[in-house]
């Protein structure tokens, strides 16, 4: 399971070279997450409604190894938008994907676009 | 530039480059350290848990990233295998030549393997590094089942390592020279009943033998002991003291002690003054510590005499210890043994509990030398610090183990009245005078400030409690409120927000976060607010899912591979022949794990998200319904058969659960809540071990509330005797409303009651006596909830919006195909971590 975590490495807007569509904005539950496939990646796409703000991350924890950041829960600490997951609520920063509980692990990060209500993410393969 | 080289990245030698990193004249310094093993430093002290839930990686204590960002050079691999005094230099395994102002040795310590015949065979392990474990585990790995393995040595570090071989399947034995455990912290007592206590957890403990061989033929097979006896083993684990690593020292002619250790003073110097010793390598006034406080203690004052020369080491060095042993406590300070013409031991034990607890006192009441306590050490900061400061002891010493009689008043009196030196964190020396200044001066405001900026309670975590209470009585003694808010998003408490909401008539969080909070919320005040909403207004988790707990927003119990569990309701555990069809044959459709769990019904794991629907619907089908395992609810109403069957009977136990499991199932509560009901005093529904018991007696039923097992078992409190059916209703109407609007989010009824002001009598003027006026409107309330029930899982599958977050892929229908099941006993489970 470790070489999983290899094939996530943050992208952000400036590095992204494809923006794949993966949605209608309604496919999304507000002030949620849920899952989208790209090619192998498992990508967790959160909507912050009441900031009408999009993130995704890597829908695999690092943790224990397991497929579940987009069934966390979303929220903010000292303004950060967080994650926590769901089966041991290790929080992560869906700005920089850096762990909040003061561990060492953290997750890789995407950048998100909306455009006529559709969802979009940044990636840099190929 | 003055060039520092530190040999050993041990937990020492790491803490050393922190403070000294953290010095204001660090950039005067070109540090870099050379460790043998082959990552950076990392967490000895809970080296176990890589058994449990550590990687390595988490165990680190810092990543390669942060040396660098130091610039400190780390060169892991790397043997130092020569010291030059004259030249100055270290010459490591590759050759390669230092230079040096000053040397660091920090080596540590090396497991002591006894020269025992046969010591040398393969299956014969250390526990020191993660190498040693990983070893182990590939070793115990190919071990048929029920294989055994031994530990050699009853210390502190054996206990744990056969808790380790017991973690890794085997059947774990303890072998001690010594006539009892832990010989350099217990006494006599305090082992016997450490050794029942270890005995009840399945390992085997075997005193007072000395190994005389180990026998086998590649293997270790046998072991065989010097009155004669032996036990057949397959793995050995030695663990029977260290020896200093002071190979280096000794070569190139720096003082060593008789028994190993290189000698220093006060400072940490060695008998060479560009050289200091710190850890387990040092040898300080005559001692070796194998702990690793006074290890970072020496580590801060070596930082101290490369810069400004303020600090030295303390004459006596503290080895009080607090365990983290198997599934028991133990701690020991001071002197644990003393006792002589001006010393007496007081000592309580309890054989029934297993609790030992010994304190040492000056015959003429002056001060406390030391003790030792088993089996709840809940008061060891305590004592720690009242021995530690030599702080007065009260009028009658013993009530510093048996508390005094008449509260549950804090033995310590307040924590204010430490002396500002107490130490209150030793791993990492923070004193009780920098955590209160620290708020004084305005440089923190709360509990987490304090522990960054002190790091207190970062190392064992053993102070926690006791920095919690220093910040809180500091805040208030600064006139500062301190509430038990709910988390930064919303400034009440939970008893706050249930009146706020029900009388705003507020009903979505997010006019909760409007009206009564800010930010976005958090995975603490969602599921407070979800679980007022629903007992306010009975709102099942359909009506806003993503501010449930994670296990509530999919109607089940996520598990360790992110599939989910089924558990239908089976109120009072009575079942029917054709619906254990049911569930046999939908668990045999979907390949589902079964096993009955100990709430009295049947639990079916491995669902995948997308079958949970499909699962559902075949069961309500048949007539189930949701047994609501995932929440914090009303679970089961556990009976025993009662007087339909049983011969000592005296009511209908089964009928009576069952309407009391049908009236109140769908309460969403503060916390689980569980009942039971017991036909006869024999309680075969262990009725008084839940949040309301009913046991039949002559004349009606008596009604207990409180109890709980779990983590911190209780019994059950009776509230009212001999009462009818309707009776019983009403006042569990009362009851439970009652806690559901008073209690703290995630506060069993147990922990409630014990905080609640007057305790069990003040409840029963509440319920009974209706003291304050409320008891209609309590009842009133619940029969509204009980009126607007409606099965969630229902909900859920009737309604297509509803049902699509069942599905792993917004985009694809796929499902995941990461998670891997292996087969267990002719079913399955999820691959193992
Ligand atoms: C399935 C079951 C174990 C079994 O195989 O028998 C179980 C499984 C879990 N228990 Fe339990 N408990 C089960 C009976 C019990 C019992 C026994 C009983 O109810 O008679 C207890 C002790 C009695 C008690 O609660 O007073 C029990 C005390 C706990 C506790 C500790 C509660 C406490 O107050 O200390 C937790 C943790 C918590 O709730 O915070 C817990 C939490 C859990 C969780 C939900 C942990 C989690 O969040 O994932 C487990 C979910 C497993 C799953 O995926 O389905 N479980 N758990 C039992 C389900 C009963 C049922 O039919 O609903
Ligand atoms: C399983 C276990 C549980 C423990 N539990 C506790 C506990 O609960 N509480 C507690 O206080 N203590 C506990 N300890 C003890 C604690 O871990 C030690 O006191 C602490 O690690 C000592 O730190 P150190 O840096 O002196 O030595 P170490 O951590 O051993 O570090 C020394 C390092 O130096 C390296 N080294 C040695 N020679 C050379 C050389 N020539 N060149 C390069 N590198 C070299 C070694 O490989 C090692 O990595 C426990 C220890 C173990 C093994
Ligand atoms: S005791 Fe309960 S929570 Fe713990 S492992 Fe067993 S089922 Fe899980
Ligand atoms: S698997 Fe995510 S926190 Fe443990």
């Amino acid at each position: 399971m470790e070489e999983l975590l290899n094939n996530y490495t943050s992208v952000f807007p400036d590095t992204a070279t494809s923006w794949v569509r993966v949605g209608h904005t309604s496919d999304f539950p507000e002030n949620g997450g849920a899952c989208v496939k790209h090619g192998k990646l498992q990508i967790a796409v959160f909507n912050f409604s009441l900031t009408s703000k999009w993130y995704a991350c890597q829908n695999l924890c690092p943790h224990k190894l397991e497929m579940v950041l987009s069934r966390g829960m979303t929220g903010d600490t000292d303004g950060i938008p967080k994650v926590a997951c769901p089966l041991h609520k290790k929080t992560f920063s869906l700005e920089d994907g850096s762990n909040l509980n003061g561990e060492s692990y953290q997750i890789a990060t995407y950048p998100v676009k909306i455009q006529d209500n559709m969802v979009y993410i940044g990636f840099s393969d190929k | 530039m003055k060039k520092v080289i530190v040999i050993g990245n041990g937990m020492v030698g790491y803490k050393f480059c922190e403070k000294l990193a953290a010095h204001p004249d660090f950039e005067a310094f070109q540090v870099v350290v050379f460790g043998e093993e082959p990552r950076p430093a990392y967490d000895r002290v809970h080296l176990s848990e890589y058994f449990s839930d550590k990687t390595a990686d988490q165990l680190l204590l810092a990543g390669r990233d942060w040396y660098a960002s130091k610039g400190i050079a780390l060169h892991t691999s790397e043997l130092v295998t020569a010291i030059d005094l004259e030249a100055k230099t270290v010459t490591t395994h590759k050759q390669a030549v230092y230079e040096y102002d000053n040397l660091i040795l920090a080596t540590g310590s090396a497991p002591f393997v006894p020269p025992i015949k046969g010591a040398d065979k393969k299956g014969v392990f250390v526990y020191r590094t993660i190498e040693d474990l990983d070893a182990m585990k590939a070793y115990a790995a190919k071990l048929k089942s029920g294989a055994k393995a031994a530990v050699l040595g009853g210390g502190l570090l054996g206990l744990e390592a056969a808790n380790a071989a017991k973690e890794l399947g085997l059947e774990a034995h303890v072998i001690e020279f010594a006539p009892r455990l832990m010989p350099r912290q217990l006494d006599d007592a305090a082992s016997a009943i450490l050794q029942a206590k270890i005995e009840s957890l399945g390992i085997g403990i075997h005193l007072s033998k000395a190994t005389q061989q180990i026998a086998g033929d590649e293997a270790i097979e046998r072991m065989e002991f010097a009155d004669d006896t032996h036990l057949d083993v397959d793995m050995l684990i030695i663990s029977a003291g260290i020896r200093p690593r002071d190979e280096l020292a000794r070569a190139c002619g720096i003082q060593v002690g008789p028994r190993g250790g290189i000698v220093v003073n006060e400072k940490m110097q060695t008998s060479d003054s560009h050289v200091y010793a710190i850890g387990e390598v040092a040898l300080y006034n005559d001692g070796i510590y194998g702990l690793v406080a006074p290890g970072y203690e020496m580590a801060d004052v070596a930082v101290h005499q490369l810069t400004d020369g303020s600090k030295s080491m303390a004459a006596s060095i503290d080895m009080s210890t607090q365990l983290k042993l198997i599934g028991t406590e133990v701690a020991s300070f001071g002197d644990p043994f003393i006792e002589n013409e001006e010393v007496a031991a007081i000592t309580y034990v309890n054989k029934r509990n297993g609790i030992y607890k010994r304190i040492n006192v000056a015959r003429d009441g002056s001060r406390l030398y030391g003790g030792i306590l088993v089996g709840d050490s809940s008061d060891y900061n305590s004592l720690f610090q009242i021995y530690y400061n030599a702080m007065k002891l009260p009028l009658n010493p013993e009530d510093l183990i048996l508390g005094s009689r008449g509260g549950d008043s804090n033995i310590l009196g307040s924590v204010l009245d430490l002396p500002d030196t107490a130490q209150i964190c030793s791993c990492e020396s923070v004193s009780k005078g920098s955590i209160c200044k620290s708020i004084e001066e305005g440089t923190c405001s709360d509990l987490k400030d304090v522990i960054k900026c002190t790091k207190a309670t970062t190392g064992c975590g053993g102070c926690k409690p006791m920095v919690v209470d220093l910040v809180n009585e500091t805040l208030k003694a600064l006139g500062k409120e301190v509430k038990d808010t709910v988390c930064e998003h919303f400034k009440y408490n939970r008893q706050e927000l249930y009146d706020l909401i029900k009388i705003k008539l507020i009903k979505t969080f997010e006019e909760a976060l409007a009206r009564l909070g800010s930010g976005c919320g958090c995975e603490i005040c969602k599921p407070v607010i979800a679980s007022i909403f629903s007992s306010v207004y009975m709102d099942t988790a359909n009506k806003q899912p993503v501010i449930q707990d994670s296990n509530d927003r999919f109607l089940a119990n996520i598990q360790r591979n992110g599939t989910y569990s089924v558990v239908p309701r089976v109120a009072g555990g009575e079942i029917s022949p054709e619906k254990l069809i049911v569930l046999g044959e939908v668990a045999k459709k979907y390949n589902l794990y079964t096993k009955i769990t100990g709430g009295q019904r049947i639990d079916l794991f491995g669902a995948r998200l997308h079958e949970l629907p499909l699962i559902w619907k075949e069961l309500i089908d048949a007539g189930f319904e949701s047994g609501h395992a995932y929440g914090k609810s009303l679970r089961t109403v556990k009976s025993c058969v009662g007087s339909t069957w049983c011969r000592y009977g005296m009511h209908e136990s089964v009928s009576f659960a069952i309407e009391i499991e049908n009236r109140y199932r769908g309460l969403r509560s503060p916390h689980k809540l569980k009942g039971g009901v017991s036909g006869c005093i024999r309680e075969c529904a262990e009725a008084r071990g839940k949040d309301f018991g009913l046991i039949a007696v002559d004349g009606g039923w008596n009604l207990y509330v409180c109890g709980n097992g779990g983590a911190t078992p209780k019994h059950a409190i009776l509230l009212a005797e001999q009462l009818d059916d309707a009776t019983c209703i009403k006042y569990l109407d009362r009851f439970l409303m009652f806690y559901i609007r008073t209690s703290g989010p995630l506060v069993r009824t147990a922990p409630w009651l014990e905080k609640l002001d007057g305790g069990i009598e003040y409840l029963k003027q509440v319920v009974i006596e209706d003291s304050l006026g409320i008891a209609e409107e309590l009842e009133t309330e619940m029969q509204g909830l009980v009126n607007k029930y409606e099965c969630e899982w229902k909900q859920a599958i009737e309604d297509p919006k509803l049902a699509s977050r069942f599905k792993h892929f917004v985009n694809s229908d796929d499902v995941d195909d990461t998670v891997e099941f292996v087969s267990l006993r002719d079913q399955k489970m999820p691959r193992p971590w």
